[in-house]
């Protein structure tokens, strides 16, 4: 081997490691430095625990991780929802095709746009009340957006209305890839339609099932800033009904010009996302092997 | 008896599947109805078809509001990372699949775990340091961020992709005597243009809606993304919600279109991206 060509493949990977050092590299290295700091403008004096003490002894950022935890909840359903209608999809009924194609939309609509939507459905005065009016749900026409006891889980509904089309796609992709000769078999064997999917169907789909869990639980604690942001009319809320710790990282950073409060937050986030990703992987490695 | 159940199971399945596909269309029906009524229409009647359907709506939203002007910005931001982060993958991956040399396996692992860090815990730093270097605001800055978000999926799915190209090829074009980069160009790449697409794909879209990276990299007027632009106009239109609607229908129409074209690369590039 010529020293040239003990070089090259260094070469093709300097620029990948260089722009991973940038984005993720640097900022990784430097929350935690800046969050024992008192940064003003681009740097400050070291100050020790004191921005953690801060924001761990603030309510605000308890009734974030509150939030952020309630969110959770949306998940059980959202596996039933997508469960149901990717299982019957993947009988091949009539125009499942079709079927198909639609309950994708949810996922292909960008957030901010489907929260403005949405917002303008679930006014006091809007449709939706206007509809359960109509229907003399009168008892049911809440003040979904205004109300701070209803805002979040008005996002919730939001959240699984759209977090649910990736399931089913991601469970009909399971689906698909299964051995129909066992399906057949236990048909044959006159094993009834919720017989086979409890004892056939789903022990297959475990891995796959594990997979969106999780995938969904980083999403519920650290990737919902869209939709709060927006169905809160651009500060969330209203008043800090629907604070979440991405939007205190955001305030933190932006409104009030605190990047060393906004690192500590940044830091316990990404401790806690980093355990996951920890499961998320050994999930996955499960999942393929399956 | 046996044929009614079975036919009494058909009209269930079709049932519920007629429910949720009516359910995940309703918000693209309710925008697109509104979009077409008069706000006084909208006023008496929130539910039903529009009587008598206007299109100045979104004449309005055309001439009163930037929608082109951030759709060409979203589109610069797009197509600048999606360039800049597949070259970059696309070189990296090349060598991590397919030559043999120190840190290649760590380099791997660690690209790949980075797939799940959310973006959220990067911007403190990077926005500090944008601020000292007056790259907020500015288009390349935005693009080497998102093009960073995006490589650690195309350097997987691009890696996972190379391994399964014969290593037969490589050697028949080693001994013809092409390099590396020629191999890459001429063997390789033609071979990934699935793979390619798919990366394609769920990056556009990944850049094309995100909402938290543009507020903060880009906070002028004038380099404001769709997204961005959106939340500023819904607040402006608060209490005007045909107008509002005929600017969401304007702002969905080209991923809607890009959709119903290609959802075949649109649903198996979102399966494969589903990490993100």
């Amino acid at each position: 081997m010529t020293p040239s060509s003990r070089l090259t493949p260094y070469l093709y990977v300097l620029p990948l490691a260089a722009l991973l050092g940038f984005v993720f590299g640097y900022p990784l290295l430097k929350i935690f430095e800046f969050s024992f700091k008192m940064v003003r403008g681009i740097d400050g004096p070291w100050i020790g625990m004191r921005n953690y003490q801060l924001v761990l002894g603030q309510s605000l950022f308890w009734e974030a991780v509150l939030h952020n935890l309630q969110l959770l909840l949306a998940i059980p359903v959202m596996v039933a929802i997508s469960l149901i209608v990717s299982v019957l999809l993947s009988e091949r009924v009539v125009g499942w095709k079709l079927y198909r194609i639609i309950v994708f939309v949810p996922f292909v609509l960008a957030i901010p746009i489907v929260a403005v939507v949405m917002k303008r459905m679930f006014q006091f005065s809007g449709p939706v009340n206007e509809l359960l009016r109509w229907m003399s749900l009168d008892f049911m026409a809440l003040d979904w957006i205004g109300s701070s006891d209803v805002a979040l889980w008005t996002v919730m509904i939001l959240i699984i209305w759209r977090e649910s089309a990736l399931g089913i796609i991601l469970f009909l992709a399971r689906l698909l890839s299964l051995d129909e000769s066992v399906i057949e078999a236990a048909k044959i064997d006159g094993a009834g339609w919720w017989h086979r999917l409890w004892h056939i169907i789903l022990p297959e789909m475990r891995g796959v099932i594990e997979f969106y869990v999780v995938v969904s639980v980083i999403t519920m604690l650290a990737a919902v800033f869209s939709y709060i942001y927006i169905m809160g009319g651009g500060r969330g809320g209203p008043g800090t009904s629907t604070e979440v710790v991405e939007l205190y990282i955001f305030n933190a950073l932006i409104r009030s010009s605190l990047p060393g409060i906004a690192s500590a937050a940044s830091v316990l986030l990404f401790l806690v996302t980093g355990l996951l990703i920890f499961l998320l992987f050994k999930v996955r490695q499960r999942a393929e092997a399956a | 008896m046996r044929g009614n159940a079975l036919q009494l199971g058909n009209v269930v399945k079709q049932t519920v599947l007629l429910l949720a596909s009516f359910l995940a269309l309703v918000p693209t029906i309710y925008m697109v109805v509104t979009a077409l009524k008069s706000d006084e229409e909208y006023a008496i009647d929130k539910l039903g078809p529009p009587d008598a359907p206007v299109l100045d709506n979104f004449y309005a939203v055309l001439v009163e509001s930037p929608f082109l002007h951030w759709m060409l910005n979203s589109t610069i931001l797009v197509a600048g990372s999606v360039i800049l982060s597949t070259t970059i993958s696309v070189l990296g991956a090349y060598a991590i699949a397919t030559m043999r040399f120190r840190g290649r396996d760590t380099l791997l692992a660690v690209s790949t775990s980075l797939m799940a860090v959310p973006p959220v815990v990067m911007i403190v730093p990077l926005f500090v340091l944008y601020t000292r270097l007056g790259m907020v605001s500015t288009y390349f800055g935005a693009i080497l961020i998102y093009a960073g978000l995006i490589t650690p999926f195309s350097v997987y799915l691009l890696v996972t992709f190379f391994r399964t190209v014969p290593r037969e090829l490589y050697e028949a074009a080693h001994i013809d005597g092409a390099g590396q980069f020629t191999i890459l160009m001429k063997v390789v790449l033609p071979l990934s243009l699935p793979a390619l697409v798919t990366l394609v794909v769920v990056n556009s879209l990944y850049v094309w809606n995100d909402l938290l990276i543009a507020i903060i990299f880009l906070q002028d007027d004038a380099k404001r993304t769709l997204m961005a632009g959106i939340s500023v106009f819904s607040g402006r239109y608060n209490n005007q919600v045909p107008l509002t609607m005929a600017g969401m229908v304007i702002a969905s129409a080209p991923m809607f279109m890009l959709y119903v074209l290609f959802q075949k690369q649109f649903i198996r590039g979102l399966m494969s991206g589903a990490i993100k």
